[in-house]
């Protein structure tokens, strides 16, 4: 859109800290989240789980629950089992794939600690709860496989039906692929006068623990039978309801309400939505599940849970030549919807912002009596992340250079871009030493360092880590075509209209579907500058099949990118459906017209209409042009041709008490280029809840089993979620270089802080433990394991006799010391 | 069944329930007051907090006949006269909420720890908020959010203003009276939260 001198336009709301749209009805509790919606005669089911992670159900007596007070039915596998389907696996990673059939209520065998096996109905959810109580089931307990790489020996099988625990083995070759060398040629070189890198690094378990438990509600009184479902992904369900139970599309309408957080954890059609709509169905009801936080840690999928070999060649200036990634990948009891595509996201990213000449990434996916893991924030990219910056920490220290250093000798330049990496993505844009030029001057990067190393000098028993990060993801999921070549079974494109009412006000239908984002807020922002309306007029509306019939949902930072420019699209349109109503009313020729700010005037006159007006007559349809349709409205769907390649440079000070093992977090700051931004203050609260998740993979979360398979994390007794206390207030900053794929510049930054932040507060602990030659702490670093560290370090600890008298940690003092640099975002 | 007459955002409810009915669920379910959550099986979350007689509890942690005869404030019944408590207009000014499953409850407690310390500290207002988890936020603009309540409160001022949103859009409880920018409500220093105001309900008596 042009902009001309004598018209000058209100300030763009693009780039404006606009307060969100959304918070009026979330500060005052007029919410409509699942849970709370009724509908006259609900039923309302609850599950029976198994306690054990691997056995056969050998008898259920359901009479006792039965005949209990105001139960309507009690479901076991066995009478649903012609009806249920099976749960979808949406990416068979490879053609050979082993996936065991996933039965929403399990029908003679159960797989894990929390499947369900029996289901009462019963007009209200307390009794449906006190019913369940009154199932006996019978087991006959069989042999659980647990650990990631006993499971992946094949010698105790988590579905002896199946033959092996190995689902996938998913590889990609630089030298096959044709985008890069050898890696064995680069690892002998190495062996051979060079340096070689070898760890062996964990990704723990983590639960995605989204606050709103999920919810669903079926009610197939209508017409359609509709859907109201906690989910991410409305469409995708939608679509996966009617493939697996045969129900026509037409006749299923599934709307998300009020969606309290999900990242990745509402990425799920799961046995509780497929339950309630195949029970609505047969008793003609609606029924509603709604899930307590324990079911929801137990048997909603988890994240992550890999074991990483990696093995990283150099020469010894530090100059990287190759990079070998062997992943052995957790997919719990089942072939999740994504599933093993989550690991498989990370082969991208492994080689990150490095100019690796050769690269190798086989990922083995494995089958376990667990949880079913599946995507958690950032998928995938996170934990190669973690594993590349990890080992660029390693080379560094290997020949005694700063980390920073190693990175820029290593990195593409901003004057190299477009790059294609050896992993055959190609970067766009980017400026890795700008990131880190500003982020090492908010966080005063020398200074640290001269302390770090006075207490190493005087060896002060609380010793200061500091931590880098100078990450990449891909975001902007994704690239139909690619999609396709990797067997994903979608496209990745995205779908929005825009409506021009009669009234001039503007209603815009986006296929994505927030639970926390603030789109309402950024698509009018952007919807705005385009036709030139006020933002307070544009409303947007998603998240309702009936509404927003074709989308594929929020995931993978990819709405703004691609769901923002398929509303960038659908405005454009409008414009140009305008143009020809604009020049017949205004008696001039379409190329006598220009649009400004939301006006069509008539070059060199003051003749002139907006958009509203334009609207307005077209809706009544007097006088259009001959063969012009009534009415503005248009759409797009809009199908990226690359991802989107955001960037940053994080560093993070760790001080580790080596007496305790206890560790407090300092400072951190970041410095993330995201391209455009629409909206400053969403950003930075991205980016604010990212790195708090990120950080807590580093410090405090992971889900463990018992021996026998029980989950020990089942409450957040157990599962620690990060506090305002355990947390510090944090410096985050943009640099800026533009994506050149996508109109508006965007790239995407849903993930971001996930992702950077876990290798960041490792680093700086394991940074601060150097000196003892302690090389990994393996997460969540806990005091324990920090201690445990310390203890076994060959290099011994601290001179007892030479202790300085520096402070312990203080628990009174506040747990921060951030800098206060000019212009750091607080 | 046991009969209870409770008092919640200003209106007297008389209900016969369960004994062991807890006062989230009589809340959400016998009054239809879906504003206030629950987020966990363990009163560990605080996504339910409401006030009892003006100070914060977990509702998912009281009994619903323990409220006999006492007052409930809710965030439904925060916002007075059409005008949002400051600590609402707080958390929207500070973008101090992203889903916004917590805010419920980490409104209603951040109000209860300015009664004790009408002037916190980062470090006490974090404390203070240890019992409500946010999975979105990671605190740091919650705690700027309680910061800017605290001020206005303190002097009597709106938290500041930087947006062109009306404080009460279309989903206000009342018909729209203030938008940004519009006088907070006075309040005496150290008076702090809202307080107790018999039958018009808990809320900031402007
Ligand atoms: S629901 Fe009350 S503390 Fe979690
Ligand atoms: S805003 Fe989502 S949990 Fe706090």
């Amino acid at each position: 859109m042009t902009v001309t001198e004598n018209q000058a336009p209100a300030q763009p709301e693009v780039g404006r800290a606009r307060r969100r749209k959304e918070d009026q009805r979330l500060i005052t509790g007029r919410t409509r989240w699942t849970d709370n919606l009724q509908v006259p005669g609900m039923l309302h089911l609850a599950m029976v789980r198994s306690p054990f992670a691997h056995a056969r159900i050998t008898a259920i007596d359901v009479e006792a629950a039965r005949k209990a007070r105001n139960v309507v039915a009690v479901i076991t596998g066995q009478d649903v089992k012609d009806e249920q389907g099976s749960l979808p696996n949406a990416w068979p990673i490879t053609p050979e794939q082993v996936t065991p059939a996933h039965p929403p209520v399990a029908v003679d065998e159960v797989h894990f600690a929390g499947e369900i096996v029996a289901v009462v109905v019963a007009r209200s959810a307390a009794e449906a709860r006190d019913a369940a109580e009154l199932v006996d089931v019978d087991y006959e307990e069989l042999p659980a496989v647990l650990d990631l790489k006993e499971a992946a020996q094949d010698t105790v099988l988590a579905h002896p039906d199946l033959g092996t625990n190995k689902s996938a083995l998913w590889v990609f070759d630089s030298k096959e692929a044709g985008t890069g060398g050898d890696v064995e040629d680069a690892i002998r070189q190495a062996r051979d006068g060079g340096v070689l890198i070898e760890r062996e690094f964990r990704q723990q378990r983590l639960i995605p623990a989204f606050m709103e438990p999920r919810s669903v509600l079926v009610d197939p009184t209508g017409e359609q039978i509709t859907m109201w479902t906690a989910t991410q992904i409305p469409h995708i369900l939608r679509f996966l309801l009617a493939a697996v139970l045969g129900v026509p599309e037409s006749k299923v309408r599934v709307i998300a309400p009020d969606v309290g957080g999900g990242f990745g954890g509402k990425l799920q059609t799961t046995p509780e939505e497929f339950i309630a709509m195949v029970l609505a169905r047969r008793l003609g009801k609606p029924i509603k599940y709604t899930e307590t936080r324990s079911e929801s840690l137990l048997s909603a999928h988890h994240g992550r849970d890999q074991w990483q070999k990696l093995t990283l060649a150099a020469t010894k200036d530090g100059t990287v030549t190759g990079f070998k990634v062997e992943l052995l990948a957790n997919l719990g009891a089942y072939v999740a919807l994504v599933g093993g595509g989550v690991p498989v996201l990370g082969a991208f990213m492994f080689n990150a912002i490095y100019k690796f000449p050769a690269y190798h990434f086989a990922c083995q996916t494995v089958l376990t009596n667990t949880t079913w893991t599946d995507a958690y924030r950032g998928a995938g990219r996170p934990e190669a992340t973690f594993g590349i910056e990890r080992m660029m920490d390693e080379l560094a220290a290997e020949l005694d250079m700063d980390p920073l250093e190693v990175r820029e000798k290593n990195w593409i330049k901003h004057e190299e871009f477009p790059f294609t990496t050896v992993a055959g993505m190609e970067y766009d844009s980017g400026n890795y030493e700008a990131a880190t030029a500003r982020a090492k001057e908010l966080f005063d990067y020398d200074a640290l360092r001269r302390e770090q190393a006075e207490r190493r000098e005087r060896q002060d028993p609380v010793q200061l880590g500091i931590g880098v990060s100078t990450f990449t993801e891909m975001c902007g999921l994704a690239p139909s075509r690619v999609l396709g070549s990797l067997d994903y079974g979608a496209g990745g494109w995205e779908h929005a209209s825009v409506r021009m009412l009669p009234t001039g006000k503007v209603e815009v239908v986006t296929g994505t579907s927030p639970h926390g984002q603030g789109h309402e807020t950024a698509w009018s922002q952007i919807v705005a500058d385009r036709l030139g309306v006020p933002f307070e007029d544009v409303e947007v509306l998603h998240g309702d099949t009936a509404i927003s019939h074709k989308g594929l949902d929020t995931y993978g930072s990819r709405s703004l990118v691609v769901g923002g420019e398929a509303v960038v699209r659908a405005a454009d349109k409008v414009i140009e459906k305008a143009k020809p109503v604009a020049a017949h009313l205004l008696e001039a020729s379409v190329d006598d017209l220009e649009f400004s700010a939301g006006r069509f005037g008539v070059k060199g006159t003051d003749k002139g209409l907006t958009i509203q007006e334009i609207a307005l007559a077209s809706f009544a349809a007097h006088n259009l042009p001959d063969g012009i349709e009534p009415g503005l409205d248009s759409d797009a769907t809009f199908d990226p041709v690359n991802f989107s390649f955001p960037h940053g440079t994080h560093l993070c000070a760790m001080e580790v008490d080596t007496e305790t093992g206890e560790t407090r977090m300092r400072t951190y700051v970041c410095v993330d280029d995201v391209g455009v931004i629409v909206n400053p203050l969403i950003v930075e609260g991205q980016v604010h809840g990212g790195l708090v998740q990120g950080i807590a993979q580093a410090l405090w979360e992971g889900a463990t089993y018992d021996d026998q398979g029980t989950l020990v994390t089942g409450s957040f007794v157990d599962y620690t979620l990060p506090t305002a206390a355990d947390t510090i207030s944090f410096v985050t900053e943009n640099t800026t270089s533009p994506a050149t794929t996508n109109s508006l510049g965007t790239k995407g930054v849903g993930e971001a802080g996930t992702i950077a932040s876990t290798p960041c507060v490792v680093n700086a602990i394991v940074d601060a433990l150097r000196p003892l030659g302690i090389h990994d702490v393996e997460m969540p670093c806990t005091p324990e394991r920090v201690w445990r560290a310390i203890q076994n370090a060959s290099a011994g600890s601290v001179d007892e006799t030479q202790r300085d008298t520096a402070p312990h940690f203080d628990p009174d003092q506040p747990n921060q010391d951030t800098p206060d640099p000019e212009g750091g975002a607080r | 069944m046991t009969r209870i007459t409770v008092t919640v955002d200003g209106v007297e409810y008389s209900d016969d329930i369960e004994p062991r009915t807890l006062l989230v669920y009589y809340l959400r379910q016998n009054l239809g007051k879906t504003g206030t959550v629950v987020g966990c099986d363990t009163s560990n979350c605080g996504a339910c907090t409401v006030h009892l007689d003006g100070r914060s509890v977990k509702s998912c942690n009281v009994l619903a006949v323990q409220a006999d005869g006492h007052e409930v404030t809710t965030i439904e019944g925060l916002a007075a006269d059409g005008q949002l408590h400051p600590m609402q207009q707080a958390f929207h000014e500070s973008h101090a909420l992203q889903c916004g499953y917590c805010t419920p409850g980490m409104i209603m407690q951040a109000c209860d720890l300015l009664k004790d310390n009408p002037d916190p500290s980062e470090q006490e207002i974090r404390e203070g908020l240890e019992g409500n988890l946010c999975r979105c936020t990671g605190y740091h603009n919650i705690v700027r959010a309680v910061q800017h309540a605290a001020a206005a409160m303190r002097q009597g001022t709106e938290a500041p203003a930087d947006s062109a949103v009306p404080a009460a859009g279309p989903g206000a409880p009342e018909p729209a009276t203030a938008g940004v920018g519009a006088a907070g409500p006075e309040m005496p220093p150290g008076e702090g939260a809202p307080v107790s105001a018999g039958s018009t309900g808990e809320g900031v008596t402007a």
